[in-house]
């Protein structure tokens, strides 16, 4: 395995890593209006995600960092490509930061409910976006001979897009849901377990119907997969764990439930990731032009000292990460000292 | 106005939003340590008042610094795609760095911190603080190196083939330990903690002009004022002057363009007040003879290298620089000045406590110190310009080759909008916190501090758990 393939697996993990975690504090997010009635309610879900959201949110900046040392030509061409959908993920991703911040510094009902549907509102909108942006990633992009991508906003709307986006707001109402079984419990803990069957309906009918849209119309993904037959054992163990979670849930286990319904969200991206191989950008334009994870990528040696860093950072991160959580681990308690 | 323009003026807008935060997460962070100490080592409950309180204002600071923190992250690839291709072997490398060591820290041990009060007893509780205000000064570690190399790069060579043309590591040691890393870091942590302590001794010294909360204020101003008095002071005596002597060793045209020289000169005058005019390439004003020699060479007779010197090369905008750079110069040993008054006051009799002249010097200083950190760092910025890498690429050469300049001015519009809306908010939210005061120690404990978990063993013993997993079934 080259350092380039290996930095692809490891950036794969990182974004894995993400949706993972901040899926599951977007989707409290995404369920807070619907499902938490009164200011207690709220605040449980709020103080849920309270000691962990921030370090959820660093996957997201690792993951940029990490595409800016290791494939700086794609970490330009998307970003500067698709400037307005990214000035958009920057507005919602503040807005959720402030919104959670903001609401319980003051009592006024009108003050809290404002910021109640900010942080709802948001956190939907940051699902969405982030689906938009991987559906079009999936599709390809129209990258010129100069690495360059021009694209409007309207343009990367396409009904596909729409649908990874919607399919990602769903996947991440699960996860949240899912978590906040493990964190609530009576009237509360209820409500959101009568829910949760529907959720996760939704959410695999949605993700069904993308699967065959991917047949259907994005051969350059699904192209592999009759290339060589073994990777679809991804798929297939993603869709595995989103049944054993399904067991979970109606059994009461709320956090083996979480563990499967975070696998399927890495066995989700993984057989992306394995879709795109070796581009990173897929040019619809020409497939001279696509960023792969040789042309775009910096030189070895830059390569080289962005493991090292990985080596020694990355088992820290991972131990503050489990400690965090082991300690504000069980059901949440509102105290006049959180959110 | 064209794209290029437009993300010039975001870039200086979101990242001077930026900046308001961090120093005052690591300055304030530092206090809030010193603070834990003393109440470790005293069990005095007002320490642990004072710490409540602060902890809730760091939260909010803290909060604004990380919204407004990704966005520069991002802004380097939207707005600057060419600069990112260029740099993104040396640059984008610690950039990530940085995610990988210092925001985990922050993002890990910041819940433990904010909510840590009623979770842990007073020793992981200080040690959860400690994290991450190390977290912040990591952070601001790896960003002043990224940037110092961009203002002293060195360690790379450019390799054109295949295109684009790009910086490419030859040595991460000289990359790391670039000739202005050093200074710049020392400079920027003692700014840091200059405006942490002046917002601790201006919110205490607010208290006693309103007469609230008296003996805490009283308390908190012991602390906060000698800690003002040491990092204002120092900074200019040792790491301000030091500046000076590596701006002129490393960027020598920058140093004569902060000073509006254009010739060069022996004995070269300092100005404290003054104006360029570009036109006629002329610099007047009020200044001290000798001066600058003195700082860049400790010499009075030495000669200054001016503008004129370095001709054809180009040079930043003059008058603005020198604008900026000339209100940090006059504010930092102001600062000071006013610090070392408060310290008298006190010494002579406690006059300070009465004084509402003094007081009021003091509540001002954190507004003041905070715009001259600013200024500060709009010296470094604007000072290398044109360059975006110092002699090595310029700033224009560094945009986004397809954005288009309607896109940046809805950008643009949309960061005034929401910046202005943050700043009303946070201002608003840290002056009802300021207003509220610390609250009783009885409101904000909700377990008996001696219950609570104080070592790692306490956390994760096996009997705790036990008794976890048996309450949860």
């Amino acid at each position: 395995m080259s350092l380039n393939e290996l930095w692809f697996a490891l950036f794969v993990i990182i974004i894995a890593g993400y949706l993972i975690l901040d899926g599951f504090d977007m989707g409290v997010g995404i369920l807070l209006v619907p499902l938490a009635k009164d200011d207690t309610e709220r605040r449980t879900f709020l103080n849920s995600i309270g000691p962990v959201w921030d370090g959820n949110e660093v996957w997201l900046v690792l993951g940029g960092g990490v595409l800016f040392a290791v494939f700086p030509l794609a970490y330009a061409s998307l970003f500067s490509g698709l400037y307005l959908a990214f000035m958009l993920v920057l507005l919602v991703m503040i807005l959720r930061t402030v919104a959670l911040e903001f609401r319980s510094k003051e009592s006024g009902r009108r003050w809290r409910s404002t910021w109640d549907v900010v942080f709802s509102g948001a956190s939907l909108g940051l699902a969405l976006l982030l689906g938009v942006a991987f559906g079009n990633v999936v599709a390809g992009l129209p990258v010129d001979a100069n690495g360059n991508i021009s694209i409007s906003l309207i343009a990367l709307l396409t009904p596909f897009a729409l649908l990874v986006g919607v399919t990602t707001a769903a996947m991440f109402a699960v996860q949240g849901g899912i978590y906040l079984l493990m964190k609530t419990e009576g009237e509360l803990y209820d409500r959101i377990a009568r829910a949760m069957p529907r959720i996760m309906v939704t959410f695999f009918v949605l993700n069904t119907l993308v699967v065959v849209a991917m047949v259907l119309f994005q051969q350059q993904i699904t192209q592999r997969y009759l290339d060589d037959i073994w990777p679809v054992i991804f798929p297939a163990a993603a869709l595995a764990a989103l049944a054993a979670a399904w067991l979970y849930v109606r059994r009461g286990q709320a956090f083996r439930a979480f563990l499967c319904s975070s696998a399927m969200i890495a066995l989700l991206l993984i057989s992306g990731g394995i879709g795109l191989y070796p581009n990173l950008i897929t040019s619809t334009i020409d497939p001279a032009n696509s960023l792969t994870i040789t042309n775009a990528a910096s030189a070895q040696n830059t390569l080289e000292v962005a493991l090292i860093v990985a080596v020694i950072g990355m088992p820290f991160v991972l131990l503050y990460t489990a400690g965090v959580y082991y300690i504000f681990r069980g059901k949440t308690v509102v105290d006049p000292h959180g959110y | 106005m064209d794209a290029e323009q437009l993300s010039r003026i975001q870039f200086a807008l979101t990242a001077s939003f930026h900046f308001i935060f961090p120093p005052l997460s690591m300055g304030l962070g530092l206090m809030l340590v010193v603070i834990g100490v003393i109440y470790f080592r005293t069990k005095d409950p007002k320490w642990r008042r004072l710490s409540f309180f602060w902890v809730k204002v760091y939260g909010l600071i803290f909060a604004l610094g990380v919204a407004t923190g990704v966005v520069q992250e991002f802004e380097f690839g939207m707005n600057w795609a060419n600069y990112s291709r260029f740099v993104g072997n040396v640059f984008g490398s610690l950039l990530a760095a940085e995610g990988v060591f210092a925001f985990f820290l922050e993002g890990g041990f910041l819940g433990l911190m904010l909510f840590g009060g009623n979770r842990l007893g007073p020793r992981l509780w200080l040690f959860s603080i400690f994290m991450v205000v190390f977290g912040a000064h990591f952070s601001a570690l790896w960003i002043i190196m990224a940037n110092s190399w961009m203002q002293t790069p060195q360690g790379y060579t450019i390799a054109t083939d295949p295109a684009p043309a790009r910086a490419v590591m030859t040595d991460f040691w000289e990359v790391v330990f670039t000739k202005s890393f050093i200074p710049r870091l020392m400079h920027v942590f003692m700014a840091s903690w200059t405006v942490g302590a002046a917002l601790m001794m201006s919110v205490s010294a607010w208290y006693l002009l309103k007469k609230r909360h008296v003996e805490l204020a009283k308390s908190n101003l012991k602390v906060a004022l000698p800690a003002f008095i040491l990092f204002a002071t120092v900074n200019v005596v040792i790491f301000g002057a030091n500046q000076a002597v590596e701006v002129t060793q490393n960027q020598p045209l920058k140093l004569a363009s902060m000073e509006g020289l254009w010739e060069s000169e022996s004995c070269a005058r300092m100005f404290v007040i003054g104006w360029v005019d570009e036109t006629t390439q002329t610099t007047s004003g009020i200044s001290i003879p000798c001066l600058l020699s003195f700082l860049a060479y400790q010499d009075i007779n030495a000669t200054v290298a001016g503008i004129d010197t370095f001709a054809p090369a180009p040079i930043p905008p003059i008058n603005l620089l020198f604008q900026v750079y000339h209100f940090m110069i006059v504010m930092g040993p102001a600062l000071a000045a006013i610090g070392v008054l408060g310290g008298l006051m006190f010494l002579w009799k406690r006059r300070l406590y009465t004084s509402r002249f003094v007081l009021s010097l003091l509540v001002i200083t954190v507004f003041l110190g905070e715009a001259t950190i600013t200024s500060g760092w709009w010296t470094a910025e604007i000072g290398r310009q044109p360059w975006v890498v110092y002699n090595v690429l310029e700033t224009a050469e560094g945009v986004s080759p397809v954005l288009a300049a309607l896109d940046v001015l809805l950008s643009l519009g949309m960061f005034i909008v929401l910046y202005s809306l943050l700043l009303v908010l946070f201002l608003y939210l840290l002056n009802r916190k300021i207003q509220d005061g610390p609250e009783e120690l009885e409101d904000v404990e909700t377990a008996e501090v001696s219950s609570l978990p104080d070592t790692f063993r306490d956390i994760f013993s096996r009997r705790q758990r036990a008794a976890d997993l048996g309450e949860e079934r």
